[in-house]
């Protein structure tokens, strides 16, 4: 067993577990947004950042992978964490303003504005859908390109993937939910699978009191241009 | 080329390249690294071959083609054993002039360098103003040795040291004396080697530990590792074998970006001469020890040359860092247990067990022991990679050696450390540069990139430079770093349009400590940098973008207008230079730009001889 205190709470957990487990366990809340119970964990939102270390040393590390060690610090809530993770949420709100899971989010931590220019992003590149694809469905059919500005989620080389099993599984975990979902454009979609399992939405006008299985599901409403 | 199988083996093969040497016969010593390459030492080393030839002088002079001196401005330069008789920027008529003179063992004072202080000629290499104040330990190696020649290296007292190692047989000595050297590494962040080395030796778990030399090198204007993997890959070779018998590791790699294709030739011939020659592989020299090191090429990502993306990129994968805990001293390449390396630490390795670790720490300051190579870039006059003790100012290197600016502008600032380094304004030039008192001013030591600034600089658009490099270069994993870098570009864009806004200040502020705190890696951490420092030193510049729509340094395109004053004499050339047509004017009479028309290329100002085009 591994002793730490969280927020001043002396506690002990396994070997092995990360400080967003352990935070969990012991009652402190920690938002998440590329984090899954069932997914191994990435680290590519930075909103589950905590407070490490004291004094000079101290620094922030996101709790979903940082492992639990000995003797360690953690603080959940620090002013420093808060302020971060205010600018995450609002640098999040300038990218994809239209996903449900954001907007609760700004809410719940009273961030009321963005300064930036606003974008409508599809993606937010938190690699749910795939891990999701690699790790419970088995299929390895999506995966990241590039870097920096021009990273993107794809099947190689944009076509079908022979992978893809089309089970809709990326699309149902995306918590900024466009990608997938091309509304009257089935042809773009990576995977094709929302063309097999939600005609409703690509047919949306014929099917107007029905909402894409996928709630909550804005993103049509929203990218209309 | 046969195998040595004892210590005795080398140490007779070494003697007798020792005896086999006359030091009277002179060298020419043409210098043929990327740079020199550049700038047509290749058509020197055919003229200088084809004239030995044609003289009949093969046994008489000796020509060694060798890897950069360091003196980039001066390229292509040749160099004249055993006087030291230094050529710059010879030119292709010139060649056939310095062999014969080399044969009639004359100076040909008309070539030779004129120092622009007092116009006299300097013979001598360590005579220039450029090397004197420089102490070499690693570069001026590289004039030494041919790379791509195994003997060269050991007649110069090359595997030296691996062997006094193997003679002495004990690996913690080995530890012990890079411990004492204080030796931090090189590759930016400083970290004890010998620490680093003494964390791996203890690793127990499992077979196999990795030792990697990180010559992924992906700063903008850095190229000292370069420089070192294609004029001397044997000290690499010398310094990882080292590394392998004090801490216990059998694999090596060897990261070299594919950019580098000099590097990766010398480094596969040098691999091959040592793996021939019985100095790699199994049981090396007969001693029992083993070590093998093989050659990895990056595909050129700024990124991968941080650890974990590194070793992911080493694995195949795609390189993207991940969370440290675990580090790669517990698990590394394959998850086996590695420890990283600049390749400057590496060549260090045989400096500080040919010199002794006492000797050693006697270079540079406390704490920070030895020798850094920065590759001085920018607005000076003397560019090129100068090693120098650590602890020295920033004045003597941008004054004393660098000569100031080339045309007597004022020098503004420094950055150092690369795309993830800081500005550092004059006023602060007596830095000692080393770790620590970097890293407080705001910028860091990094892998040794200095970038000289005057005041024709803008700061807000070399933040703007970088962050346009960061944004392209951070691998985009954690949102904060590729969001963060894309909107501080978006921001600092808007300031140098003019269509920036006061608030802006405080929410780039903001926005650059948020990324700092929030990011996995070195990338994000240190990506705010250029825009913290230069808010630190240079706000007024900033505030003049926004408030006042100007740009003082005359660089940012949309806030500034080119027009002619009345010294213009109507020769009629910027006429004819202007791509716009946005010129209006007969010969011989006042000109008039049409900043309608006017793209503000510059053309117009850099023909005009009287002084005439302004920019306000
Ligand atoms: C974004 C980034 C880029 C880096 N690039 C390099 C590089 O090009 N070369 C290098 O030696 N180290 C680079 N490093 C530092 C390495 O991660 C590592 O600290 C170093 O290779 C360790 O060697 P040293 O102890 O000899 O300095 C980089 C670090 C970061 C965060
Ligand atoms: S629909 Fe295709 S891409 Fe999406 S998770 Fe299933 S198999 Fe993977
Ligand atoms: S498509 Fe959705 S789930 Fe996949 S990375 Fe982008 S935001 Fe995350
Ligand atoms: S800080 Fe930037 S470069 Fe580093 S892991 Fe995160 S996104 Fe990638
Ligand atoms: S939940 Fe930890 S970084 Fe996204």
């Amino acid at each position: 067993m591994i002793k730490l205190t969280l927020n001043g709470l002396e506690v002990s957990v396994e070997e092995g577990t990360t400080l967003l487990e352990a935070a969990r366990f012991y009652g402190f809340p920690i938002p998440t947004l590329c984090y899954n119970e069932g997914l191994s964990p990435y680290g590519a939102c930075r909103l589950c950042v905590v407070e490490i270390g004291e004094g000079p040393r101290a620094k922030l590390v996101s709790s979903c992978t940082y492992p639990a060690e000995e003797g360690l610090k953690v603080r959940t809530a620090s002013e420093r964490v808060l302020r971060a993770r205010k600018m995450v949420i609002e640098l999040l709100l300038a990218s994809c303003p239209q996903s449900k899971i954001i907007q609760d989010l700004a809410a719940a931590h009273n961030v009321r504005q963005q300064r930036f220019k606003q974008e409508y992003e599809d993606c937010i590149m938190c690699g749910l859908c795939v891990r999701m694809c690699e790790e419970q469905m088995m299929a390895k059919a999506i995966g990241f390109r590039g870097r920096g500005e021009k990273r993107s989620i794809g099947t190689p080389f944009d076509i079908t993937s022979e992978e893809c099993r089309q089970c809709g599984a990326c699309m149902y975990i995306c918590p900024a939910c466009q990608l997938r979902c091309t509304y009257n454009e089935p042809e773009k979609a990576i995977c094709g699978a929302c063309s097999n399992l939600s005609p409703p939405c690509v047919e949306k006008e014929q099917f107007d009191d029905m909402m894409c299985y996928m709630e909550p599901c804005v993103a049509c409403e929203i990218k209309t241009e | 080329m046969y195998k040595l199988t004892s210590l005795d083996d080398f140490k007779q093969l070494q003697s007798r390249l020792v005896a086999d040497q006359d030091p009277t016969v002179p060298v020419i010593i043409i210098n043929a690294g990327t740079c020199g390459q550049a700038s047509g030492a290749n058509d020197l080393i055919r003229i200088a071959k084809r004239e030995l030839l044609q003289r009949g002088l093969v046994q008489r002079i000796n020509l060694r083609v060798t890897g950069c001196h360091g003196y980039c401005e001066m390229e292509p330069s040749v160099l004249i054993e055993p006087r030291n008789t230094f050529y710059p920027r010879v030119s292709i008529k010139d060649m056939a002039r310095i062999v014969e003179a080399v044969d009639k063992g004359r100076v040909l004072d008309d070539l030779l360098y004129k120092d622009p202080a007092t116009g006299e000629s300097i013979e001598k290499l360590e005579d220039l103003p450029f090397y004197r104040p420089q102490k070499r330990t690693l570069i001026n190696r590289n004039q030494k040795v041919d790379p791509i020649r195994i003997f060269n290296y050991i007649v110069v007292g090359g595997y030296s040291s691996l062997l006094s190692v193997l003679e002495k047989g004990d690996p913690e000595a080995v530890v012990a004396e890079v411990k004492a050297s204080q030796l931090r590494g090189r590759g930016g962040a400083g970290f004890p080697t010998g620490l680093k080395w003494e964390l791996l030796a203890n690793q127990r778990n499992g077979q196999g530990k990795f030792l990697v030399c990180n010559g992924d090198e992906g700063d903008p204007g850095a190229y000292m590792d370069r420089s070192v993997l294609e004029g001397n890959p044997h000290s690499i070779i010398e310094g990882m074998l080292i590394g392998a018998f004090g801490t216990g590791a059998t694999n090596g790699i060897v990261y070299v970006r594919n950019e580098y294709p000099l590097a990766i030739k010398h480094l596969i011939i040098a691999l091959r001469q040592a793996r021939e020659m019985g100095l790699l592989g199994d049981d090396i020299l007969g001693t029992g020890f083993s070590f093998d090191i093989k050659l990895v090429r990056g595909a050129g990502a700024f990124v991968c040359g941080e650890e974990t993306a590194l070793i992911r990129s080493i694995e195949g994968l795609m390189g993207e860092p991940r969370q440290r805990p675990p580090f790669p001293i517990q698990k590394g390449v394959y998850g086996k247990p590695t420890a990283i390396n600049n390749v400057e630490t590496w060549a260090n390795i045989p400096v500080i067990f040919e010199r002794g670790a006492k000797e050693y720490v006697k270079i540079g300051t406390e704490g920070n022991s030895g020798t850094k190579v920065f590759s001085l870039v920018g607005k000076v006059r003397n560019t090129g990679l100068v090693e120098v003790p650590m602890g020295i100012t920033l004045r003597e290197i941008v004054y004393d050696i660098g000569g100031g600016t080339a045309d007597g502008a004022e020098v503004k600032a420094v950055q150092t450390g690369g795309p993830s380094g800081g500005c550092i304004p004059a006023s602060r030039f007596d830095l000692p540069v080393d770790y620590d008192s970097l890293t407080e001013a705001g910028s860091i030591m990094g892998s040794g990139g200095m970038i000289v600034m005057d005041e024709h600089t803008c700061m807000v658009d070399v933040a703007k430079y970088f962050m346009s490099f960061l944004k392209d270069e951070s691998c985009g994993k954690c949102f904060t770093c590729r969001k963060g870098t894309q909107r501080m570009y978006e921001i600092l864009d808007d300031i140098t349009r003019g269509e920036g806004i006061l608030d802006q200040l405080d929410l780039l502020e903001e926005l650059a400590l948020a990324v700092k705190d929030t990011t996995m890696c070195g990338l994000g951490q240190t990506a705010p940098n250029p825009v913290l420092s230069t808010l630190r030193y240079f706000r007024d510049e900033y505030v003049e973008h926004i408030v006042n729509h100007r740009c003082p340094a005359g660089v940012c395109k949309a806030l500034i207008t080119y027009s002619i004053n009345e010294n213009c004499d109507g020769c009629h050339l910027c006429f004819k230079a202007c791509p716009e047509g946005a010129i209006n004017g007969e010969p011989k009479e006042l000109h008039v730009i049409d900043a309608e028309k006017c793209i503000k290329c510059g053309a117009c100002k850099s023909v005009c001889k009287s002084d005439a085009v302004v920019i306000t």
